[in-house]
């Protein structure tokens, strides 16, 4: 699920391929040394008298240099290989995705050629099994590194810099990945989630992620809703279809069709959910999230609405 | 031999008469102004030894604290903010306070030893490189337990150290105490330069020079030119951070990669800093206990010199994931396993010697022997982390933090014990105790292994670095909590070693000149040496001079008793080329680095401080370079640039 040795995508199945090589390869070399040096240990162990020409130790050694050089020769030559085919998978008609990575936590855009068409969410990306998506790497604080290692190897976000990544799953399945560059105090929990699944349940998730958001249906719900667009959170949340607009923490919009909360620290139950609004610094120290003083009522109803954000 | 060569009576009674005369001559100075104003390169090197050692301690202490920490998931025992200064710490303190100032310490020590010189070019500068490292070791350490200590890795990329990111003063402790440690190995790598160029005993020509010689040489060499791009990197930062400059700010035009090629076109050669002196230690080990000369001295010199160049050209696989352009990193895949080769040779060599020598497995021979299968396993991770595709996907995990502790610790402090281990009876004239070292050896084998291993494991199954805790269900679990176990079994290899450091020193058995029946010319005088290292010197007519040097060889005379004398000899040749009246101890190098150290810790607060703070420096230096009576040349000598004779009688063996 998050192995680079349980390789799920075209890029991380080609990188999986090379790390095998080279393993058995430096296997062998590392056994044949060290058994080389066990029995010149033994012979020396042995040894009456000492030997004193260099002549046919010098041929050895430069024999065994030999060996090395054609063997790194053979293992670069499967390194550009394995580079090349990365390189190739760039192709026409990906799904695009823009990746904006920041303390602590990933912003995600589905790009369309119609703004409205477009899909904000937050810390879990969907995608198509089978087909190429090339996701650009933003950073807007700090450098950080996308990796998701069951898909393809990692890329620095960088602040001022452009790059893209490019994925193509074989499997569907849901592949978790995690910041891999050090980005400060909560480096060690800024997770994603990548959900690879069938075309036609992609195209019916993507749909859904569309819609403003599910409006309240009971009476808790309702007052829930009056809660978020009367208290703080507006000022760092969006939710589509309401008065919350800012942009300063994950859309929640489609809140309840995600699997995790605070960048894939917890499972998102209602519990959990109801723990973090209640003190998100002591889950997870340092982020941006302050904690809001309001009677367990309030929260319970915040709770509820945001559990019905389909 | 184009000296002149004289035929001189020398009598038993003579060498006695001189030998007191030298002890006088080169006598430690008495006190505390005496301790702080010693120029002996035995003791300075000595104290870099002992200093770098605490802060090995230290850092370890901070790995073990990491453990704790990893050792369950979801720990509470550090916070983040804590356990992000203490990753910090450890990096920095064994990278910059402790690998490259111990293999400083015994270059210091032993390079004037092994070239047979009475002590080393440039002594005060070097008292003055030990007092900037101590001080920069220190003032690391408070800022540390004041709540200053650095938080960004010890490589402070920005913009996570930059001004936005990281307010208040703990980037800036970072970027300072590279400036210490800067400092501290430059003028290092000065004064071995010049001492093996200038101080060799006659008939020691370049190609006798022993194997560990060189590696220092060439080290120093690396460190000319790799310590620039990281003073440019700290200060830029500084400049940054504490006047407004924007070097690293994108916003303004600047570019944080910038930092991190200018930090690792340094961190590369850095790794080499450690190795490469490691690599001489092994091939003096190997010679010694195989009881042989080494098996191709030209080929191990010759790649420790390719080992040196290459380094600078590998810098770009610190960074393959920031996206550069593919031909560039796949010049730079190339590059680095090419490194492979010179390493082949080495090993190659060893195992030769081996083969053809006749082994004793001493304590030393076993850590030697480590060296082998940890340093060979790093080696092929490092072929791994050289694969622009591979290193994409093991790049920040724990694989790397595997590959790196097998490449340094297998490859630097295996060697380095073994080392000090064998080099201990110099140091003190006791035999260290042969049960606890073989003890201390296991320990430390097993403990690395089960500490390090899994983590190969850990890396390739998505454990990024530098994370301060991990969630229960990632599967990480067993292997993290093996590596701690490993580390309780690695602290107790260094307790068993303190042990025997200290049962040694009291009971150990007195050490004879020669322990282990080793070739090289440390060995020819007694344990510890004198303060003026020999007497009498006799030239050098081959690479291993206690091993094939006759007897009957001429000695160097006319080299004064009565004041701090030592023969320069040609660079190429080693004939004798004039008299030098080598610095007497003073006080000045650690006046001038103690207002160095207040000018440099202002400079944190306030650029001023470089202004009005260079001032009690410049007095110092003023102080320092006062010319002294005893430079002029007396009547009653002959002049310094009368050329010293060699005797061809020889004294009493």
């Amino acid at each position: 699920m998050h192995s680079v040795l349980s390789a799920a995508g075209v890029e991380a199945q080609s990188i999986q391929s090379h790390w095998w090589l080279m393993f058995w390869v430096t296997l062998v070399v590392t056994l044949v040394v060290l058994g080389g040096l066990g029995l010149a240990v033994a012979r020396g162990l042995r040894a009456g008298a000492i030997g004193r020409s260099d002549r046919g130790l010098v041929t050895g050694i430069s024999l065994a240099i030999a060996v090395t050089v054609v063997i790194l020769f053979g293992l670069l030559i499967d390194s550009v290989i394995t580079s090349r085919v990365l390189a190739s998978q760039r192709a026409p008609g990906a799904l695009e995705i823009e990746i904006m990575a920041q303390q602590w936590w990933w912003s995600v855009e589905y790009q369309h050629p119609e703004p409205e068409q477009r899909v904000r969410t937050a810390n879990e990306l969907h995608i198509p099994v089978g087909r190429p998506v090339s996701i650009k790497l933003l950073a807007n604080d700090v450098i950080h590194s996308f990796w998701v290692p069951a898909l393809n190897g990692k890329l620095d976000a960088i602040p001022g810099h452009e790059s893209t990544l490019w994925i193509r799953a074989e499997h569907p399945g849901v592949y978790r990945g995690q910041c891999a560059e050090y980005c400060g105090a909560q480096h060690a929990h800024m997770a994603i989630v990548v959900v690879a699944e069938s075309p036609e349940e992609f195209e019916k998730w993507i749909q859904a992620q569309r819609q403003t958001a599910h409006q309240p249906a009971s009476d808790p719900e309702r007052r829930g809703l009056q809660l978020v667009q009367q208290s703080a959170c507006v000022m760092c949340h969006t939710i589509r279809g309401t008065a919350a607009g800012g942009r300063m923490g994950p859309d929640l919009t489609h809140l309840a069709s995600r699997s995790t909360i605070g960048a894939g620290i917890l499972p998102r139950t209602p519990d959990h959910l109801e723990e973090w609004i209640r003190d998100p610094q002591r889950i997870k120290p340092g982020n941006r999230m302050p904690a809001l003083a309001l009677p367990d009522r309030d929260r319970a109803a915040i709770v509820a609405y945001l559990e019905q954000l389909r | 031999m184009s000296a002149t060569i004289v035929a001189r009576e020398i009598t038993a009674d003579h060498i006695a008469a001189e030998q007191q005369q030298l002890a006088r001559t080169w006598a430690q100075p008495r006190g505390l102004i005496g301790f702080l104003s010693d120029v002996d390169p035995k003791r300075i090197g000595m104290r870099f030894i002992v200093t770098a050692l605490v802060f090995f301690a230290l850092g370890g202490v901070l790995a073990g604290l990491m453990r704790i920490q990893l050792a369950v998931p979801e720990n509470h025992f550090l916070g983040p903010d804590l356990y992000n200064q203490v990753f910090t710490m450890h990096g920095t303190t064994m990278m910059f306070l402790f690998a490259v100032p111990v293999m400083e310490g015994l270059g210091l020590y032993f390079t004037p030893l092994m070239v047979g010189a009475r002590t080393m070019a440039l002594p005060r500068l070097a008292a003055f490189g030990y007092w900037m490292f101590l001080a920069g070791g220190i003032f690391l350490y408070v800022s540390f337990f004041l709540n200053i200590g650095p938080d960004n890795g010890w490589f402070s990329y920005v913009p996570l150290a930059g001004p936005e990111f990281a307010p208040g003063k703990r980037a800036d402790t970072w970027a300072q105490l590279i400036t210490f440690t800067e400092v501290a190995s430059l003028v290092g790598a000065i004064v071995t330069i010049v001492t093996v160029f200038k101080f060799r005993r006659p008939g020691m020509t370049l190609d006798r020079l022993p194997v560990f010689v060189w590696a220092q040489l060439v080290t120093s060499f690396m460190i000319i030119f790799a310590m620039p791009a990281v003073m440019v990197a700290s200060t830029a930062l500084i400049l940054d951070r504490l006047v407004g400059t924007h070097f690293f700010n994108q916003a303004q035009g600047g570019d944080p990669i910038l930092f991190q090629h200018l930090f690792w076109f340094f961190g590369h050669p850095e790794v080499y800093l450690i190795f490469l002196p490691a690599q001489g230690l092994m091939s003096t080990l190997i010679q010694a206990f195989s009881s042989r000369p080494v098996v191709g001295y030209v080929g191990l010199v010759v790649a420790l010199v390719a080992t040196a160049f290459m380094a600078f050209g590998l810098w770009v696989h610190h960074m393959f994931a920031v996206g550069l352009p593919a031909i560039g990193t796949s010049f730079f895949t190339a590059a680095s396993m090419m490194i492979a080769i010179p390493s082949g040779i080495q090993i190659f060599s060893w195992i030769a010697t081996i083969w053809s020598g006749r082994v004793r497995l001493e304590p030393p021979m076993l850590f030697a022997l480590g060296y082998f299968v940890i340093f060979i396993l790093g080696g092929m991770t490092g072929l791994m982390v050289a694969s622009v595709p591979l290193d994409l996907q093991v790049h920040d995990t724990y694989f790397v933090v595997a590959h790196l502790h097998y490449v340094l610790i297998g490859g630097a402090v295996f060697p380095l014990f073994g080392a000090l281990y064998y080099w201990f009876p110099k140091f003190t004239g006791r035999m260290p105790g042969r049960g606890l070292g073989v003890a201390s050896f296991w320990l430390l084998f097993a403990g690395f292994n089960l500490t390090f291993f899994p983590m190969h494991v850990l890396g390739l199954h998505g454990m990024p670095r530098r994370v301060y805790t991990y969630l229960p269900d990632m599967g990480w679990n067993t292997l993290n909590l093996a590596a701690s176990s490993g580390a309780v079994l690695m602290a107790l290899a260094v307790i068993v070693m303190i042990v025997n450091v200290i049962q040694s020193l009291r009971s150990g058995a007195v050490a004879p000149d020669n322990p282990w029946h080793a070739s090289t010319l440390e060995w020819a005088t007694s344990s510890p040496p004198p303060p003026y290292n020999f007497y009498p010197e006799p030239v050098i007519d081959s690479r291993d001079p206690l091993w094939n040097d006759p007897a009957d060889l001429p000695i160097v005379i006319g080299v004064r008793a009565d004041r701090r004398e030592v023969l320069i000899t040609r660079l190429l040749d080693a004939q004798p080329d004039h008299r030098y009246h080598s610095p007497d101890p003073s006080i000045w190098p650690f006046v001038t680095a103690l207002t160095t150290t207040a000018m440099l810790i202002g400079s944190i607060f306030t650029p001023w401080a470089v202004v009005w703070g260079s001032i009690p420096p410049a007095i110092a230096l003023i102080a320092w370079f006062w010319p002294r009576p005893s430079m002029l040349n007396d009547e009653t000598h002959p002049p310094e640039n009368a050329r010293p004779e060699l005797s061809a009688a020889t004294g009493p063996p």
